[in-house]
């Protein structure tokens, strides 16, 4: 079996440095958005949308597990965040706790069942779990069907900070994205990080070394649906709205396209994938149904000839990690 | 009770389908180590084959039995040949990106020409009518379907199971560099193993024409919950996938009658208890 990516670079204090050195980068160039006109809440969705990618990458990445349906994550911490915050009219961080508790109950226990069968079975199960969910929410009053969850107050965070402000709302996605991001960094470079990419390079020999390759996928499951729900709950602040185009296959297959498009595997590549889909949905808008096309042929060509993604052929020509 | 029937009926029918999509996934899977997302694509491409083959050049339904499924096959034989060949090797996730993206294609193509509504398809004259059967009246095409269809299931079967082709394939599913060394052509044999199951998926495109409309996102959903009978059955015997996909479409079916609210979620409950109770599917073969 070949491997996803070919990190085979050792992590050493010059990886580590170079990609402190693009961290930084990033996070001035992300933080300096108010200051050059470029329009705000486009910016916001794509980091919503990065921060998703980030967590389903930390999965397939480094667990090798492809989910085909992270938009279960997604879409019930927005529901629960909406709700919170328009029923229960609780606090803007308040609400965002109960998007990520909901994201973390959900994924433990669709990691719990699909956690049980290996490669291909995983990813259809993932995607059944999700229409599952999708017709749940379809029918449940709470949801309000193919309306959705509409007319979010943004209220102030922590009694402070108004929201309702767009540059105020964008450092508040921002900071809530670099900590996500920081977050897995953290995770994949930490002994659990490693454990996992050796299962995912080779699962019978980590067995036999004595690591237990279930519970280590099953809290990697954990972890990025948790994650992917903090991702869906920032976004119930920037969409003011909560529906079901968030919870269908159809998001769960543009997760894997962005992060597919940046580079499987690649700690940087699902931001550039994020912001390269959600530009060219925005600039092809007008286009109808093309862009579903285009996403389709995006998909083949990267397959066929470009697997290691924008990021990953960078970091392959250059010979470092990023 | 007519209403149980009738939706028992309807089960019989989706079942149908279930079956020979899985059943085309599952041969699919076994040669190419592939499992096609472009399938429900290619249903709805062998619906929409029947439709222009009336609506354009007059060709009847029992011709587009024959013909949709063969212009259908050759093109995913193309598809094979130009793409998936590529991806013998790789891991698994390729395939299922790659045939994400063709269904991604296919089904947006005919969105752009078609809009998402739906084209209808006439019963042939042959089939229209029913027939009182005492208990139940019996709309004859949708008996036909279901008839037909396990006809062809079995069919399959047996050509896989019993002919010395099927042997061929089997021994290629199982170990391909020794039958290579045979002398069989086993690239070849895997292209056509490719257009055995998308003419299948082809040919319930077609049975499933008049009865549910000719739209562009006719497979998309279907897909799902095939995804979701294949995972309950596994993939690892031909009868099973048959058995599965009936059996999974008379539950449905009797959903339909007790409990509505639950008729579109029942299968994926069911995939939910298998993977609890037996987690390696009901044949019981890991992958």
């Amino acid at each position: 079996m070949t491997t996803l990516t070919d990190d085979t670079l050792p992590v050493t204090p010059r990886a580590m440095r170079d990609e402190m050195i693009a961290f930084v980068v990033m996070a001035l160039l992300l933080a300096s958005v108010p200051f050059t006109g470029v329009y705000p809440f486009f910016v916001m969705q794509a980091l919503c949308f990065a921060l998703l990618a980030c967590a389903f990458n930390l999965l397939v990445g480094y667990g090798g597990l492809l989910s085909f349906g992270h938009a279960m994550f997604l879409g019930t911490a927005g529901y629960c965040c909406a709700h919170a915050l328009k029923v229960w009219a609780l606090p803007p961080e308040l609400g965002i706790l109960v998007g990520i508790a909901a994201a973390f109950v959900l994924s433990i226990i669709t990691g719990y069942i699909s956690i049980r069968r290996q490669g291909i079975y995983f990813s259809m199960i993932t995607l059944a779990l999700s229409q599952l969910l999708y017709f749940i929410y379809l029918q449940a009053p709470f949801t309000h069907g193919e309306d959705g969850i509409q007319g979010i107050p943004q209220g102030r965070m922590f009694g402070v900070f108004d929201l309702s402000k767009p540059t105020v709302l964008y450092y508040v996605v921002l900071v809530g994205f670099l900590a996500g991001f920081l977050l897995i960094y953290r995770i994949i470079n930490s002994p659990f990080g490693e454990v996992l990419k050796s299962i995912r390079e080779n699962e019978q020999r980590a067995i036999s070394l004595g690591y237990r390759t279930d519970q280590y996928k099953f809290l990697a499951f954990v972890l990025s649906g948790t994650l992917a729900g903090f991702a869906g709950a920032l976004k119930v602040f920037v969409a003011q709205n909560a529906s079901l185009t968030d919870v269908h296959w159809s998001m769960s297959g543009e997760v894997v396209l962005m992060t597919l498009v940046g580079g499987l595997g690649t700690i940087f590549g699902p931001v550039v994938g994020a912001f390269a889909i959600i530009a060219m949905q925005q600039y092809l808008a007008g286009f109808g149904q093309w862009v579903t096309v285009i996403q389709g042929s995006i998909f083949v060509v990267c397959v066929l000839t470009f697997r290691r993604g924008v990021i990953g052929e960078i970091a392959h020509y250059f010979r470092r990690s990023l | 009770m007519q209403a149980l029937y009738a939706q028992l009926l309807v089960g019989l029918i989706n079942g149908s389908f279930y079956a020979l999509l899985s059943l085309g996934l599952a041969v699919i899977f076994g040669m190419l180590n592939i499992i096609n997302f472009a399938h429900g694509a290619l249903y709805m491409m062998g619906a929409f084959v029947a439709y222009f083959l009336l609506s354009l050049g007059g060709i009847n339904y029992w011709w587009a039995l024959l013909i949709a499924p063969v212009i259908v096959g050759i093109f995913g034989m193309i598809l094979e040949r130009t793409m998936l060949q590529w991806l013998t090797g790789l891991d698994h996730l390729y395939g299922l990106l790659l045939t994400f993206g063709i269904a991604l294609i296919v089904q947006g193509v005919f969105q752009n020409y078609f809009g998402s509504s739906g084209l209808p398809y006439a019963i042939p004259d042959q089939l229209k009518g029913g027939m009182n059967l005492g208990f139940m009246f019996l709309p004859i095409y949708r008996g036909w379907v279901v008839v037909f269809s396990l006809v062809v299931c079995l069919a399959t079967w047996f050509l896989i199971e019993k002919t010395q082709l099927g042997a061929y394939l089997r021994a290629a599913t199982e170990n391909p560099t020794l039958v290579r060394a045979f002398g069989i052509n086993v690239p070849r044999m895997i292209t056509l193993t490719y257009g055995l199951g998308v003419g299948l998926a082809a040919l319930a495109g077609v049975l499933s024409a008049p009865i549910n409309q000719v739209r562009p996102l006719m497979g998309a959903d279907l897909i799902i919950v095939v995804f979701a009978v294949v995972v309950i059955g596994g993939m690892g015997s031909i009868m099973g996938s048959i058995i599965t996909g009936f059996a999974l479409g008379v539950i449905e079916g009797l959903t339909k009658y007790f409990y509505p609210e639950a008729s579109n979620t029942v299968v994926f409950v069911l995939m939910v208890l298998v993977l609890l109770v037996k987690p390696t599917g009901l044949t019981g073969r890991a992958a």
